[in-house]
């Protein structure tokens, strides 16, 4: 029923943009749609499965998640996603909120690595959504209102903010794309989606802030991990493997330049 | 980078600091927080804000990236193998400086060099396959069956029929492109070259290089071209 609901949603919110077509004023009609769809976030449902899902004897340990430390201490949960990617010295590398949450369930409840990355996101249009992305907005859901303030005093997290520099300016692959080619310069968009300029740190934070995100246009809530495969699909870079420590380092470097910024998600979007 | 033998010498100073204490407690396989904290001054004053990625090498931020991706026979690792001119743009947009003169005299050479025109001296193909390739975001992603027939995604990134609202704004207007320029020789060609290889007029442009990347094919190269300069498309009315 709840799948259902949100479709219905979901077709409620795009069928007026589809009459957009010959509107005018193209920018003003796509703040109007943005309004439109800022009441009301199915992500929330997500949200509340994902609380169920936290608090559950789960997996081969039956164990809950409730002792897992997000990088804030054990079962804290309330503002880690404004801290992550952070140092975790029990395995003596950074880790992004994802791969931080996979690690608790494999050394926590005894999931296998390989049944955790297997499946992480739904892809499919109208999948139900994964216990993943439903333990991710609930995470994530708590920690808005919280500043983004990741550590940087740990070698390694600064390593992984260097190397993340340097990715985000890579140009490779058949369109000689790099990060930076969409996301370095102010009021560019693709189609009408606005691309975020992350050199500039309002615009780095409304990003950071705002992913993971309910996407109306899919019908489903996607982490940021998604996020990072489906920019490099776009850019028509190989697949980028989840938890990877690529992704790891594009996390810390967009969530560096998004300091300051107030988290607010999982957020609704086109 | 060495700064272990500094550790314990830290720990005593400041052992009357609960805090300074708690971290030395609890770091003893690693360096301390304050130790951490020293190593991030002596590294930001070395590389003032925002932090010079020198400190990291090429190789090892490549090793990262190749660990990272997965090959796929749709989708393959040496996409991650960059071109000179790749490798330049890449250099030139991260410091945000200009390309050396000479360096994007060469660039520009070699991409026009690259440029391939039509045998049969045939420059436009129909405008409304055009359209559709222009419209297209099809091919090349690592979801794309191998063999999957790319679009040239043009609406992306620029105007092109004013029917069509949902453009963007990476490139320059392509509305009444050929009304503008009218279809002299020197117009066709320079139009062909710049979707063949753009950097043959403007080195590290942001355009694709639709015909030196095997993105389009000459027929479909045609049919953009005729989409933006024949005078019956409906770019020119």
């Amino acid at each position: 029923m709840k799948s259902q609901t949100i479709v219905t949603l979901a077709a409620a919110v795009v069928l007026p943009f589809a009459m957009l077509a010959h509107a005018d004023d193209t920018q003003k009609e796509i703040e109007r749609y943005r309004q439109m769809i800022a009441d009301g976030n199915p992500a929330e449902l997500l949200e509340m499965r994902g609380e169920e899902l936290w608090k559950q004897k789960r997996g081969p340990k039956n164990a809950t998640l409730e002792t897992c430390d997000l990088g804030l201490g054990a079962g804290k949960v309330q503002g880690v996603n404004a801290v992550l990617p952070r140092y975790f010295a029990d395995v003596d590398r950074v880790m992004d909120l994802e791969s931080r949450l996979v690690h608790c369930e494999n050394t926590l409840q005894g999931f296998s690595m390989a049944e955790l990355t297997k499946n992480p996101h739904s892809m499919k249009a109208g999948e139900r959504q994964t216990d993943h992305e439903a333990l991710v907005a609930y995470i994530v859901g708590q920690s808005r209102g919280a500043k983004v303030d990741l550590p940087q005093t740990h070698p390694k997290e600064l390593e992984s903010y260097l190397r993340g520099e340097k990715m985000f300016f890579f140009k490779g692959g058949p369109y000689d794309f790099a990060c930076a080619t969409c996301h370095g310069v102010d009021g560019q968009r693709i189609r009408l989606q606005d691309l975020p300029n992350f050199q500039k740190p309002d615009n780095a934070q409304r990003a950071f802030t705002t992913w993971p995100a309910y996407r109306v246009s899919q019908g489903a809530m996607r982490t940021m991990q998604w996020r990072l495969l489906d920019c490099f699909r776009q850019q028509r870079m190989p697949e980028l493997q989840f938890l990877s420590q690529a992704s790891i380092d594009l996390i810390t470097y967009m969530g560096v330049k998004a300091k300051g910024g107030v988290m607010d998600a999982p957020a609704i979007k086109r | 980078m060495n700064i272990k033998p500094f550790r314990l010498a830290h720990c005593l100073l400041f052992a009357a600091s609960a805090l300074v204490l708690g971290a030395c407690a609890t770091t003893q396989t690693g360096p301390t927080a304050a130790d951490n904290a020293r190593e991030v001054e002596a590294l930001a004053r070395r590389h003032p804000a925002p932090y010079d990625a020198k400190q990291v090498s090429d190789a090892a931020v490549l090793q990262a990236m190749r660990a990272s991706f997965k090959d796929s026979p749709s989708a393959r690792l040496d996409r991650l193998d960059q071109t000179p001119l790749q490798a330049a743009c890449t250099e030139a947009s991260r410091h945000g400086k200009a390309l050396d003169p000479k360096v994007r005299e060469q660039l520009q050479a070699a991409a026009l060099a690259s440029v391939k025109y039509p045998a049969d001296g045939k420059y436009l193909g129909d405008w409304k396959r055009g359209e559709a390739i222009a419209q297209s975001g099809r091919g090349l992603q690592y979801s794309d069956p191998v063999g999957t027939i790319a679009g040239g995604n043009c609406y992306a990134c620029h105007q092109v029929d004013k029917k069509e609202i949902s453009f963007g704004n990476i490139g320059p207007t392509l509305w009444h492109y050929g009304k503008t320029r009218g279809q002299s020789e020197e117009i066709v060609k320079y139009t062909w070259a710049r979707i063949w290889n753009s950097h043959a007029f403007n080195a590290c442009a942001n355009m694709p290089r639709f015909g030196d990347a095997g993105i389009l094919n000459e027929a479909q190269i045609k049919d953009v071209m005729a989409l933006l300069l024949d005078p019956a498309s409906p770019v020119n009315q």
